[in-house]
């Protein structure tokens, strides 16, 4: 393998590279971003029909009452989770190759848990009483259930979301530090002298930063182990066959795991190109993302196989029905389309030459992530059309396009708020890039004294 | 609101779930002399509709229309569910050899499935035994349908009174003033006509005397030309209901009805799905007689 970052590139290079992004991505960037708008405007003009008219116009009916938002709401709530794997957990281990490419990753985290907030809204019937959920004080003294599985929900994406702006933003002080001693004029000048918070740089400012980092990161990774376990809460504490299911919760985090890190993937070759981060986006650096997914995929597959002798060998006659009906019934295509995306595909990460090859993990890491959506539209789905009451049953009910549009429309919402982002703050961290390099040319400093030493040695014998 | 309301201790207010700690619904915890129960003949039902109608003008049901009803939104209440006979193998079911057929409403479970899952408490268990929903508090996330064994209970997809125009002018005249109409985005089910339950209970206190099997009657059951339904106070050893419950030997504490053996083979008595323990309050008198054809 070869290196993840030259130990010689200046620091005002690197300074420069990256205020660069700032100002002149490529072309490509704007049409991203044009097609994340316009993707965004179908989902508004569904969601405005659907609010007006009622959410009948999703096609939704007795048995089927939670449709495509919820698995897709799981989705995204998914994706955020590989953010804090990189930037906290591995901050915690010291894997300094994570370094030029924490940042976008956990802008990932945040953003796609904004995106999964707006799904909670477009689910629920009663849009303009979302408040109730809270538990605001009132003066009828009214509070929400905090039996409900769906309130913890809504409590742990609250913390995790709030969490995650917070190390976002606490770690990307000195670079917004950096963008203020750069950019010279306009908005932006105001904006990064805010945001900076005053800072110069002085040992003690590093001193509190790093306590300050470090802690929030421990805070946040517990949070991240237990969001997604209440996600899987809605499900296995209920009662319905296929979701009580005990192994849910590391089976939910394993699939969040497995699904950010191939939208990390994803993004990374995105931003390599539309910014021209190659110097610091470097292949080796994606190899080892690409070994982790592998690493990742391999666990999600032994639980779901868990998951699914469990349920086989139990004598739960319902839940071994809903099992059968996915894998023979209607939704077959999409079961064994998630079999094959979730279990198959990565094996193609285990190809050394596709490691570092762009257009095949570009592929492979869409292909990844289509295969994690139709894992949680398997999750949801089946268990509605085919639950206990065998006179509801109803596998005919589909999905119609203003559901369709409105998931479609997610994506460009995600891609919209994650582009701009981008463009304002510093997508690669920069204080860290250089204490990479900085410690790269240590180690190759280290490397040649020795061999001088080992030659002077050699030459007074 | 106050400071010192919100310090206050309100956990007396709260819900106790009827199964909290002991495995079986717990009385104590129902200081009430009322449980609404029901059992229902299949026996008898020859399978009319009469009483789905009669739900329908009682509780102000939309009626959905030909489209909206293939596409399963239908808000029957009150549903008969028709079953084929099977005639020659397994599986294989000949409308000709005769069909059953099973009335269906919300089973008003002790342990309700519904009830825990709810973010807004908007479902809660009363004091005489039902599971009430309470509209205006509904902000239509559905889990209580999701996580509901029968599939009892109907969300307004729409807005059936006024966008929707289900009543339209002089339709309106014959809505039940005793209870609303409801709006789009919230859950409903059956009550077990609350509003006459309700009537009912202030009658008998205002004459100082207990609920009797003659004060009420929900619409179902009025309307049943059979006299397959049979509705009232569970806790009134003379009541109809507790006479058949109790010669059938099913108990609603149980989870696991343990029959006499001796007159087990005779007994007709059961509840749908009961091995979920939702403890559900409706009774069914398995049928006996053959097939219609």
């Amino acid at each position: 393998m070869g290196k993840d970052i030259r130990e010689d590139i200046a620091w005002a290079q690197i300074n420069k590279d990256v205020l660069k992004s700032l100002e002149s991505p490529r072309k490509l960037y704007w049409v991203i971003l044009l097609v994340a708008i316009a993707m965004v405007g179908v989902a508004v003009g569904c969601e405005i029909y659907q609010y007006n008219v009622g959410l009948g116009v999703g096609n939704f009916d007795n048995p089927n009452v939670w449709g495509l938002y919820i698995a897709t709401f799981i989705f995204w709530i998914g994706m955020s989770h590989s953010g804090t794997l990189l930037s906290a957990i591995l901050h915690l281990m010291h894997a300094d190759w994570r370094k030029p490419i924490y940042r976008f990753a956990e802008a990932m985290t945040t953003f796609s848990l904004m995106t999964a907030g707006l799904f909670v809204m477009v689910h629920l019937g009663r849009l303009w009483q979302v408040y109730y959920a809270l538990p605001y004080p009132s003066e009828r003294w009214v509070w929400p259930n905090f039996q409900s599985p769906l309130l913890w929900d809504a409590m742990a994406i609250f913390t995790y979301l709030s969490s995650s702006v917070l190390f976002l933003y606490i770690g990307s002080i000195p670079d917004l530090a950096i963008c203020r001693d750069n950019i010279h004029q306009g908005w932006r000048k105001k904006l990064y002298s805010i945001l900076a918070l005053g800072w110069e740089g002085t040992d003690r400012q590093w001193r509190n930063f790093r306590i300050t980092y470090l802690t929030v990161a421990c805070f946040l990774i517990p949070l991240a182990v237990s969001v997604h376990s209440i996600v899987a809460s809605d499900f296995a504490m209920s009662q319905q066959p296929g979701w009580h299911v005990t192994s849910f919760p590391p089976y939910f985090v394993a699939g969040a795991l497995y699904s950010g890190c191939a939208a990390i993937i994803t993004l990374f070759i995105i931003l390599r190109y539309v910014f021209r981060f190659e110097e610091y986006m470097t292949l080796p650096i994606l190899k080892k993302t690409v070994r982790l997914t592998f690493a990742i995929a391999m666990v999600w597959t032994y639980l779901n196989c868990i998951e699914f002798a469990a349920t086989w060998y139990s004598h739960d006659e319902a839940a071994k029905a809903v099992l059968i009906e996915k894998a023979t019934g209607r939704f077959a295509p999409f079961f064994w389309g998630m079999i094959f995306c979730g279990s198959v595909v990565p094996f193609a990460l285990m190809v050394k030459k596709w490691q570092t090859s762009i257009p095949v993990m570009f592929a492979v890491s869409l292909l990844l992530n289509l295969g994690m959506w139709l894992e949680r539209w398997m999750i949801v789905a089946p268990t509605f059309s085919h639950g206990y009451y065998p006179w509801t049953w109803d596998e005919h009910m589909w999905p119609s396009m203003v559901q369709w549009g409105i998931v479609f429309g997610s994506f460009g919402w995600f891609t919209l708020l994650f582009m701009v982002f981008c463009k304002v703050v510093p997508s690669v961290s920069m204080y860290e890039v250089k204490e990479m390099v900085y410690h790269r040319s240590l180690a190759k400093k280290k490397e040649e004294q020795a061999v001088k030493e080992e030659l002077a040695a050699k030459g007074a014998n | 609101m106050s400071v010192s309301n919100l310090l206050e201790n309100w956990s007396k207010f709260r819900h106790t779930h009827p199964v909290d700690d002991k495995g079986h619904p717990d009385w104590e915890a129902y200081p009430s002399d009322i449980k609404w129960a029901m059992s229902i003949d299949l026996d008898a039902c020859t399978g009319c509709n009469a009483c789905s109608v009669a739900c329908y003008a009682e509780n102000n049901l939309p009626v959905v229309g030909k489209e909206k009803y293939s596409h399963g939104q239908a808000m029957h209440w009150m549903r008969i569910e028709r079953y084929w006979d099977e005639s020659a193998g397994v599986g294989e079911f000949d409308a000709d050899k005769g069909a059953r057929f099973l009335p269906m409403m919300c089973q008003q479970c002790e342990a309700a499935p519904c009830e825990t899952v709810c973010p807004v408490g908007a479902t809660n268990h009363t004091e005489d035994g039902l599971n009430s929903q309470i509209y205006n508090r509904c902000i239509g996330s559905r889990y209580c349908s999701a996580n509901c064994p029968y599939k009892v209970r109907y969300f307004n997809w729409y807005n059936y009174p006024e966008q929707e125009k289900v009543w339209p002018e002089p339709l309106n005249q014959q809505l039940n003033p005793d209870l609303t109409v409801r709006t789009k985005g919230v859950m409903e089910k059956c009550t077990f006509c609350k509003q006459r339950t309700y009537t009912a209970r202030n009658n008998a206190k205002t004459e100082g005397r207990p609920v009797q099997d003659s004060d009420v009657q929900t619409a179902c059951q009025e309307a049943c030309p059979v006299g397959a339904i049979t509705f009232g106070n569970l806790f009134n050893p003379e009541s109809q209901v507790a006479k058949q419950w109790k010669s059938q030997q099913v108990e609603l504490t149980k989870e696991v009805q343990d029959k006499d053996e001796k007159e087990g083979n005779r007994l007709r008595g059961y509840r749908i799905l009961e091995e979920l323990r939702p403890y559900p309050s409706v009774m069914y008198l398995e049928r006996v007689r053959e097939s219609a054809v």
